[in-house]
Parts: C-alpha cells; structure tokens; sequence
C-alpha cells in the first residue's frame, strides 16, 4: 500500500516560491491501477516523481508498505527504486542498445540479492553470503529477458534497435525494460500522450494483463480521460497542486453533485 | 602513444558534466574550478605556452628541444580541450536517457559508464578525431622548437632555405593527413551510432 500524506512540493527559485503540490492525500491499494488526471501544470508529473525520489518532497510523507520512503538517501534509495518501475512518454530507451540490452539494463546493475523471487524470502538470500554481490549471469538475464519479450510481444524486434522501432513498440520495450525487476509498482508518466488511438489501446490493453497476472500496483497519470476510463479502478483529479476530486472512477465521473469534478472533469473532457 | 595521451581530457571532461548544476552530481565548487582551469588552458594561443612553459618543460624531460619536449606542451593544451569536447558530447545526451536509468535505481557510476558514455560514444569518436587535427597543427607548430616532423621540414627547410616546393610538399601532406583522420572519424563514428532506421 502506498499512502501519502500531506505531501508539499515548492520549487524555490531566486526570488519566489512555486508551490507544485499543496497537501496532497492519496491511498493507493496493492494491485490498484490507479489515475491521476489532470491538465499540464496541475502537478502531477512532480507528484509522480516524488515517489520514486526523482523529486524530493518539501514536506509530507509517503510511506510503502508502512515505511516512510522520503527520508531515504544513498544506497537505501537506490534500494528503493529497484523496487519501482517506471515508464514516461518518450520512451527514454538506451538508443545505441538493442531491444534485448535494453531489457536487461536493470538486471545487470542489480546485484541477486535485490531481485524478489517468489518462494524465497528476503532473509533466505542475506543468509547465502554467496548472493551478496553476486551479479546475474548471462543466462539468468537471457532468461528473464526472454520471459520478458514474450510478455509485450516483442520476440522478432529482439535484435532491432529502438530507432528501428514504432512508438508502441518502443513503449512496449520499456514496460518490459521496467518490469525485469519484478517491481512491485509501476510508474506511467503519460505512457500514452505520444501514441495514437490505436496503438494506445494496445499499451493500455498490456498494462491491465500485466496488472492481472502479476498483481503490480500501477499508477498512471495522464491528461486524456479516456485512458483512465479504460484501466483505472480509482482515480484522483489534481487541478491547480491540489487534489480537487478523488475514489473510484465511476463515483468521480459520474458524481454531478460535486461541482469541482464537473468543472475539472468538464474543462478539458468536453 | 599521443593518442592515448589525450585521453586524460576524458575523466575531466566526464567530472565537468556531472558536476554541473542539474548534472547527476551536482558539485558547484568543483565544476567552478575546472571550468576556470579549462577555460585558462583553452585561451592561451599554442605557440605562446609552447614557449611559456619551456621551464616546466625543463623540470620535468630535462630538455626543451626534441619531440619529448614537445609533450609537455601537447598535453598542457590539449587536455582542456579534450575535457570541452567530451563534456559538450556528454551535454547534448537526452536528459530522459539518464532519468530512467536513475528510476532503475543506478548508481552515479553506472549512469556514466552504462549510460553517459555508450550513448555519447559516436559524438565522443567525431571530437576526438577533431581533436587529433588541432593536434596534428599543434605539432607542426612543435617542430619550430625542434621537435621534428612536417612542421620541422616545413620551417628549416621550406622557411628558412626558400625552398617552395618542399614547403608545398609539406602543405599537401598536411591536408591529406587531415583529410584521412576526419573521414577515418566520420566512418567510425557512423559506423558505431545505432541511431538510423532499416539496418542492423
């Protein structure tokens, strides 16, 4: 479960203060596909950030599974982002890799013992001194990236290289690219806004397959309704650094009563 | 042996980049220092600190006249100039690369050799082959305190005897050899970029 609780983010340039996000509360439930709408400048792609520590909250706490991940620095960060996937709307793939090296990216700067395994615990590797630094071997990362091509459908591009790909296969390179690490969320920042209709059907279609089959919590954050319509089962509306609206995504969309969400959800979905 | 001794530009090339203000490890001080150290070595005309640092020279070959000696002077120069080149190819990397890699919880090292290096790696081929004609230049320029070479030919013979067409000579080989490190670098760093369309 991630919580975050009043989470306050100011940019504090020479001589004004931005506030991005003001006291911002959000639940998010393991295995959620959770939406975060708003218009460009809302603050979403900060909050988005803040979770993974690319951004570092001014105030606030946000706390995974109970523990409060704001206060991490050094190697427990690092730590921490192994743990959180993530996939933005230009791809952001390594353009002199191919697809396979792509992939294994994550897997070759992890040591063993930071990769989850079902079936075996976290103590059961610190207690093989063996796994402590042991990096994955090759077949290991063959393996997995095999696993991986097949999950996004991707088994004939394996040995293009990105420029050779579409938009959604490069996406699709990058949600596998993200998921080698068996994280347990995943971060999309507007993993759609540079695809067409069809094409981010498809992405979307993959999201909520891997959502089911491996239960990882996704977050996604867009501006495009139709998105969160599609996948998510709760969403909030962030207008102007606030959280103007938020619960599952038929109550919001559909609440007349509430004036705010009809104002938001009407300003740029009409 | 001079080719790989431009590589020293390379590490402070790389410390100049992440060092900067937004840079993955922002160090003001630092990037402050180097900068006025590479901007000092960039501003100084060759064939001025050849002959300036001629005591520096002494200190540390023991001469000031022949090719070794020469060196120093190569390398004083050459150095800034090749951190410039590396940290403006490092620079114009896409700043979404180094993002995700940073999602993917990598360490500052692993986002210069596994990411910063590789993806910059066809620029970073295009600079050093521009850095080897500078240099070709330089030790022309060298050949006028004795360090041999075409620059030597050139000037005692071309120069100081009139002989034309030795100093003509000298000028066509110049070219070519310039004309053969840019396209030999040109090719290369083709050759190493993934970033075309429709082949493997």
């Amino acid at each position: 479960m991630i919580k975050i609780t009043d989470l306050t983010k100011v940019f504090t340039s020479k001589n004004q203060n931005l506030t991005v996000l003001n006291k911002i509360n959000i639940k998010i439930e393991d295995g959620d596909i959770f939406g975060i709408i708003g218009m460009s400048g809302a603050g979403k792609s900060t909050l988005i950030r803040c979770i993974n520590l690319l951004e570092k909250p001014t105030s606030g706490s946000i706390e995974i599974d109970g523990v409060d991940i704001t206060k991490k620095s050094g190697k427990q960060l690092l730590q921490l982002r192994k743990k959180i996937g993530m996939i933005f709307q230009n791809f952001n793939l390594l353009m002199q890799k191919n697809v396979r090296k792509n992939i294994a990216f994550g897997l070759e700067i992890i040591p063993v013992k930071d990769f989850v395994i079902e079936g075996m615990s976290k103590e059961d590797y610190s207690t093989l001194s063996y796994f402590k630094k042991r990096r994955f071997k090759k077949d290991e990362i063959k393996r997995r990236v095999d696993e991986l091509l097949t999950l996004v459908d991707l088994k004939e591009k394996e040995f293009n290289y990105p420029a050779q790909l579409s938009g959604g296969q490069r996406q699709r390179v990058a949600i596998a690219r993200a998921l080698a690490t068996k994280p347990s969320v995943l971060l999309c920042d507007e993993a759609t806004s540079a695809l067409d209709s069809l094409t981010t059907k498809s992405i979307l279609k993959l999201l909520k397959k891997i959502n089911e089959e491996t239960k990882v919590t996704i977050i996604v954050i867009t501006h495009e309704m139709n998105v969160v319509q599609e996948i998510c089962n709760k969403v909030v509306v962030l207008d102007k650094s606030e959280v103007v609206a938020s619960g599952s995504t038929q109550e919001v969309f559909s609440n007349e009563s509430s004036e705010i969400t009809q104002r938001t959800t009407h300003r740029y979905f009409s | 042996m001079n080719l790989l001794k431009l590589l020293k530009g390379l590490p402070i090339g790389i410390l100049a980049e992440i060092s900067r203000k937004g840079g993955i490890h922002p160090m003001p001080v630092v990037n402050k220092i180097l900068g006025i150290f590479i901007n000092i070595g960039r501003s100084i005309p060759y064939i001025i600190l050849l002959v300036a640092v001629i005591p520096v020279t002494r200190l540390i070959v023991g001469t000031t006249i022949g090719p070794k000696a020469a060196t120093v002077s190569l390398i004083i120069s050459a150095t800034p100039f090749i951190a410039r080149l590396i940290e403006n190819s490092l620079r114009e990397l896409d700043g979404g690369v180094i993002e995700a890699a940073k999602a993917m919880g990598a360490s500052d090292t692993q986002i210069v050799f596994k990411v910063m290096l590789p993806e910059a790696l066809p620029s970073i081929v295009m600079g050093i082959s521009l850095a080897t004609i500078t240099l070709v230049g330089y030790t022309a320029m060298a050949g006028a305190i004795g360090a041999g070479g075409l620059g030597h030919i050139a000037i005692s013979y071309g120069y100081h005897r009139y002989e034309t067409d030795i100093m003509m000579i000298t000028i066509v080989l110049l070219i070519i050899i310039v004309q053969l490190i840019q396209s030999l670098g040109q090719k290369l760093s083709k050759l190493l970029d993934r970033r075309r369309k429709g082949e493997n």
